[in-house]
């Protein structure tokens, strides 16, 4: 019995190179030469002599804050930026995660025709500018906005999201939910049908099927839809400023404003930073589906 | 015998399509290898999937020891299927996949461990327990697919075209596998196949199938040797298949002689289709035989010579160890019980002339009906 081939180790020929050329020049140029000048700012001081200062700056930076008693206190100032965007970002994720996953699912049960349909339902809006789409949520859930015209034409009194951690979730979880159902359908839109009947058959209701079977499955999706929603979401800034009236302010806020005070090598120490934990983070995630989703293939 | 699964009357429409199954009746018996056997598109599969649970019926029922079940699911009937393309799970391993239905019914783990190295070991995959199913041959993917179908015990088996992935040589080996593993298990076993041959080899009893009916249903010999009409006389083996008429009982004029034949029961003068299998037909000298006629073209199958054989504007296949050569005039002798009669049918004059035959188009044929549903 000959064992079947699993991967194909192809050469890569000259014409290979040649074709790949452009792209090469690309990517060098729009990516690894500003990752490059981003470490670069953020090891350097103004006169580009080696630092650790930025570094350290951000995990020692503190700032006093006034609690509701009126009381003071100093606090870590990046990190409690740090922690307020995480917390943000994966309450954000996780309602992506909640609301995609289904959708996502449905998709990839529907007919060809509808599954069309509803694709380009869900990316219409990602056609539209990002800016506008935060504009529209600003006229919908201010105090006097649509919401609230709504809620008050039904007799059920006025509700005040506008400028709460809520209304930045909501912003998030609107922008982003395509990133999270994308990946996800797509994988679930390959799955064999067979293997649902064959669970089926082996005596699995439908909830064991999506339970040991779909699920299982589409975690490559859903790690792709995590970190396709988290990195962005946890870098955001423009939404906390517009729903979030500007209270809170996001890791995304502080690397704008350092920016556009002209500390740009601050700036680039956050985004550095923040980099560095994402991308241990998308690591990490990667090799625990490797480990368990495909039993290391 | 014990009647285990029964199809009274059912007929199956795929989306306002012509139906795909009309009106199918069929009993299937406790420890029996059946054979759905048919060309594509006959509806063997809707067959196995009315049975799996996969499919209601639009008319009729469908019965499991006498209970009906036509909306039981798949989960809650005690029927496994083997699928063509096995359909293991990709994100587990041999043992995992093995041990998927024990799992979902809560069998204790140490005795999980023992059911599936018991059952790896019927299949011959002992060792295997944590490969990836992804890097299996398709043999071995073959195996797994039949431990994991086989390890909850069903009463009955289904089996959808497995071997049709499969190389000849691993094929047969297969064949005779499964066969063994039907015998010391006691499962009903209910096979799909295109391939006359392997429902042939491994069957107790087969079913014939075309455009959505049944045409016959019995053991390989009666298949064989009874065939009902001429549709069946040709899907199995080769056949002549030659229009004659019944002067009385065991007594047939065909091809311009009268033979003696062991039929009866028909007509005086009846029109029949006569059906005279390839290897019966025995070459003399012209002047001892029966027939003559003029051969059109030979080929060495290997065991044998496969001629053709011009008897008066019709193509006779002949299989014979003796070389003729090409354009000789030779005489034919049939023995009278090589001599089968069948009541004329919707499919008289379709098949049995070896005029427009070449062993490409059957190869043709054959790859073509590869593909199946």
């Amino acid at each position: 019995m000959k064992e079947r081939k699993t991967s194909q180790a192809r050469r890569i020929t000259l014409v290979d190179r040649v074709s790949l050329a452009p792209y090469s020049v690309w990517a060098l140029l729009f990516i690894v030469v500003p990752l490059i000048f981003i470490a670069y700012y953020a090891f350097t001081d103004n006169s580009f002599a080696f630092t650790f200062e930025n570094i350290t700056k951000f995990f020692t930076a503190t700032s006093p804050v006034t609690d509701s008693d009126g009381a003071t206190r100093e606090v870590r100032t990046y990190m409690l930026i740090f922690w307020r965007s995480l917390k943000l970002a994966l309450i954000s994720t996780a309602i992506c995660l909640l609301l995609g996953y289904p959708i996502a699912y449905i998709i990839a049960r529907a007919t060809p025709r509808a599954q069309k349909t509803m694709i380009t339902l869900i990316m219409v809006p990602m056609w539209m500018n990002f800016l506008i789409r935060t504009y529209a949520w600003m006229t919908i859930l201010q105090d006097t906005g649509l919401l609230n015209a709504l809620l008050k034409t039904l007799h059920l009194g006025t509700v005040s999201i506008i400028g709460t951690e809520g209304a930045v979730v909501i912003g998030m979880v609107y922008d982003y939910l395509p990133y999270m159902i994308m990946p996800i359908y797509s994988i679930m839109a390959k799955m064999d049908d067979k293997l649902l009947e064959a669970a089926r058959d082996l005596g699995c209701n439908n909830l064991g099927v999506l339970r040991r079977v779909v699920w299982p499955l589409s975690l490559p999706g859903v790690i792709s839809g995590i970190t396709m929603v988290l990195v962005p979401s946890i870098s955001t800034f423009y939404i906390s400023q517009k729903l979030g009236n500007g209270k809170f302010y996001l890791i995304g806020d502080a690397i704008e404003g350092q920016y556009v005070a002209g500390n740009l090598h601050f700036a680039a120490a956050i985004a550095f930073i923040l980099m560095v934990i994402l991308l241990a983070c998308m690591s990490l995630a990667n090799r625990w589906t490797k480990r368990h989703v495909y039993g290391g293939v | 015998m014990k009647e285990i699964i029964e199809l009274k009357h059912v007929v199956k429409s795929f989306d306002g399509e012509p139906p795909v199954l009309k009106g199918v009746d069929l009993k299937v018996y406790d420890n029996e290898f059946l054979t759905l056997l048919g060309p594509s598109g006959c509806g063997k599969t809707t067959i196995l999937r009315l049975i799996g649970g996969f499919e209601a019926p639009d008319e009729g029922d469908v019965f499991f020891l006498g209970e009906r079940i036509n909306d039981v699911p798949p989960y809650k009937r005690n029927i496994n299927t083997v699928f063509q393309k096995y359909a293991l799970f990709p994100h587990l391993n041999v043992f995992e996949n093995v041990a998927f239905p024990l799992r979902e019914q809560k069998v204790p783990k140490a005795e999980i461990k023992k059911r599936v190295t018991e059952m790896l070991a019927l299949v011959a995959l002992t060792g295997f327990e944590s490969r990836s199913v992804v890097r299996l041959s398709g043999g071995q993917q073959q195996r797994v697919a039949i431990a994991r179908a086989l390890i909850s015990n069903p009463r009955v088996l289904l089996l959808d075209e497995p071997l049709g992935a499969l190389d000849l040589k691993l094929r047969k080996d297969m064949q005779q596998e499964l066969k063994k593993i039907q015998k010391k298990t006691g499962i009903t076993f209910i096979f799909v196949t295109h391939d006359q041959e392997e429902a042939l080899s491994m069957s107790d009893t087969i079913v014939v199938m075309s455009e959505g009916k049944i045409h016959q249903i019995g053991s390989p010999t009666d298949i064989y040797n009874e065939p009902k009409n001429a549709f069946v006389a040709d899907f199995i083996g080769e056949s002549n298949i030659v229009d004659g008429v019944m002067l009385e009982d065991r007594r047939v004029s065909f091809s311009g002689h009268t033979f003696q034949c062991v039929d009866s029961g028909f007509g005086k003068n009846e029109p029949v289709d006569v059906v005279v299998r390839p290897e019966d037909v025995d070459i003399v000298p012209v002047e001892k035989g029966m027939l003559r006629g003029t051969v059109t073209s030979v080929t060495f199958m290997g065991v044998h010579y496969e001629i053709i054989v011009d008897i008066g504007g019709f193509k006779w296949m002949i299989q014979t160890t003796d070389f003729c050569a090409e354009g000789s005039v030779i005489g034919l002798y049939i023995e009278p019980d090589a001599i089968h009669i069948m009541k004329k049918s919707e499919y008289s004059d379709m098949f049995g002339d070896y005029s427009s035959y070449s062993m490409e188009m059957d190869e043709l044929s054959n790859a073509e009906s590869e593909e199946e549903e």
